[in-house]
């Protein structure tokens, strides 16, 4: 075991290394697909607090993305407030609505599809909503007013001040989740997902522990929200509240591993570059090619790696342990 | 120490638990005997505050238990062994056995309890790193027994502790049981292992269909007439 723990932690070092320096000598289109895979990878580990630790599968985070995108964006094109402060804001009202589905639906027990079917409706209905505020652009979405080379404004010339950020937030992230899945609060969500009833009975307060984690996944969202509008400069209340967004999120967490601190990361980092580059080389060709490959590959991955990418390694893992161990003893 | 009073519990339209009154007395082992689907599990999990009556009483200690949620009687020191063992399958045994004492009146006695329950089982010590669904049968329903024992609980009731398991751990099992009541404890036991139940308990209660029938000194239950036919076979 120890050999394997080493190798491990000098693979991330070099992981940790690569990434730092990237935008160092790619080229923009690489850091482009740098930006997507710690986009994704922040996403989908904010969402596996709630739906990988907790079990319980949001299929409306969208809504809350696009909570944090609006509210930054909105603050920032006509209020002129920084985005580093609208991200907050939106982050806090994410919450609040983290809060409001979480309770309403874990109060009433809403388990399993109809927890997901509610997510669904709530974030379709702030696609609809959105859609007919004037007020926040309607239909049209919203632009955000590019002022310059403007690090304050979080705008950057190229991509590489974007790729620090997501870097920054997205380290962030694994740290915070890898920190609650060691503590009393962590286990206390697995427990929750592995047999509610049993939690319960232990003493475990399973609705205040399910609320609670998703108000944390829900604020997480929303600040990848706003980062989001600040690389794209323009959203509509679609390509943010759709479900779009939601779908891709929650199948970087499944295929990489559900409820572990890495799966997420491993499913962003492994997927994203084979949507991205297969977009750019088959999407020009023939349309709609990426999309058959990338629904290949998941259906793959699901049918033989059923505990995704990271319970394929454990497995792995397990069985050299095993051999090991029997080879000491013999 | 537990006051139940006509007590009915409903899946929807259909009455689970009608009218059950029974008590059990500090330090005793209390039984309550039935056939599959007369209500025992339900009975459990009422008191255990995971099903709401439609009405009657729980009381603890004089304290009124419907008042409270699930979670909170847990920390009055009610703990269930529950029905098809309920852990946490993909924890490691000594993690499945954390989660018995996160409550506030349990963890300072953690280290305690742990040493009880080692002491116990002590296989549950050699394979503590191990996953929970890796362990066999017996060792799960240990590792079951050991979570509750964590609770630092005063009442415990188990539900079919002995299902599935070879004669030589349910033999054992029992002798937790009583030793268990030795240290103090008051013990409500679901059993499909009848005679044997009886035998160890103080007193008895026997559930059809929602119903109390019988009731006595396990004893008294164990010489009637009606329990010999239909759960004794004699
Ligand atoms: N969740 C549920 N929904 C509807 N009916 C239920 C539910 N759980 C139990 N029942 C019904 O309530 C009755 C009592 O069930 P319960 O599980 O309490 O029986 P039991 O005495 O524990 O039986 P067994 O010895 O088989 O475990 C049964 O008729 C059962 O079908
Ligand atoms: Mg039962």
């Amino acid at each position: 075991m120890k050999p394997l723990l080493k190798n491990s932690s000098i693979l991330l070092a070099v992981i940790l290394l690569v990434a730092l320096t990237l935008p160092l000598y790619a080229g923009e289109y690489y850091i482009h697909i740098g930006v997507m895979v710690l986009f994704y990878a922040y996403m989908a580990v904010a969402w596996n607090i709630l739906g990988g630790y907790a079990g319980q599968h949001s299929l409306g985070h969208s809504l809350f993305m696009g909570i944090g995108a609006y509210t930054s964006t909105y603050l920032f094109s006509v209020m002129g407030i920084t985005p580093w402060l609208g991200m907050w804001v939106g982050g806090a009202l994410a919450g609040v609505m983290g809060l409001f589905v979480g309770y309403l639906c874990f109060r009433y027990g809403l388990k399993g599809p109809y927890f997901a079917l509610v997510t669904i409706a709530l974030a379709e209905a702030a696609v609809y909503i959105a859609t007919n505020a004037e007020g926040i652009g309607g239909a049209q979405g919203l632009s955000v007013a590019w002022t310059g080379n403007a690090p304050e404004m979080m705008q950057f010339n190229g991509k590489g001040g974007y790729y620090y950020v997501i870097l920054v937030m997205t380290v962030a992230a694994i740290v915070l989740s890898t920190w609650i899945i060691r503590r009393r609060f962590g286990y206390q969500l697995l427990a929750v997902r592995e047999n509610e009833d049993a939690a319960e009975a232990l003493g475990v307060d399973t609705l205040r522990v399910k609320v609670q984690a998703s108000i944390i996944s829900a604020m997480l969202t929303a600040l990848g929200g706003t980062f989001f509008a600040q690389y794209f400069t323009y959203i509509n209340p679609r390509n943010v509240f759709g479900e779009g967004p939601s779908i891709q999120i929650l199948l970087f967490a499944i295929i990489g591993g559900l409820g572990t601190v890495w799966g997420p990361v491993v499913g962003a980092l492994v997927l994203v570059p084979v949507a991205e580059l297969s977009r750019g080389w088959l999407g020009g060709s023939f349309s709609g090619a990426h999309i058959l490959l990338y629904g290949t590959v998941m259906v793959l991955v699901m049918l033989f790696m059923p505990n995704g990418i990271v319970g394929l390694y454990e497995k792995i893992r397990q069985r050299i342990q095993n051999r090991n161990e029997k080879s000491e003893v013999a | 120490m537990l006051e139940i009073k006509n007590l009915r519990v409903q899946y929807g339209a259909f009455a689970a638990l009608q009218d059950v009154s029974l008590s059990i007395n500090d330090g005793q082992v209390v039984s309550i005997v039935g056939a599959n689907g007369a209500g025992k599990t339900t009975l459990i999990n009422t008191i255990s505050g995971l099903l709401r009556p439609v009405s009657g009483q729980i009381s603890f200690d004089g304290k009124d238990l419907l008042q409270m949620e699930g979670h909170n009687i847990a920390s009055m020191g009610i703990a269930q062994v529950p029905e098809g063992r309920k852990l946490f399958s993909d924890m490691t045994v000594y993690e499945n056995l954390l989660m018995g004492s996160y409550s506030k009146h349990a963890r300072p006695q953690r280290q305690k309890q742990l040493e009880m329950v080692y002491e116990l089982f002590p296989i549950l010590k050699a394979r503590d790193k191990q996953l929970a669904r890796t362990l066999s049968g017996g060792e799960q329903q240990m590792l079951a027994i050991g979570r509750a024992v964590m609770m630092c609980p005063r009442l415990m009731m188990f539900d079919e502790p002995s299902l599935g398991l070879a004669p030589k751990i349910v033999q054992s099992i029992f002798e937790v049981i009583l030793r268990l009541k030795a240290a103090g404890l008051t013990i409500m036991l679901v059993e499909q292992n009848v005679r044997q139940s009886l035998q160890i308990s103080d007193y008895a209660y026997v559930l059809e269909t929602g119903r109390v029938v019988i009731q006595g000194s396990g004893q008294e239950v164990l010489a009637n007439e009606h329990t010999r036919a239909a759960y004794l076979g004699i």
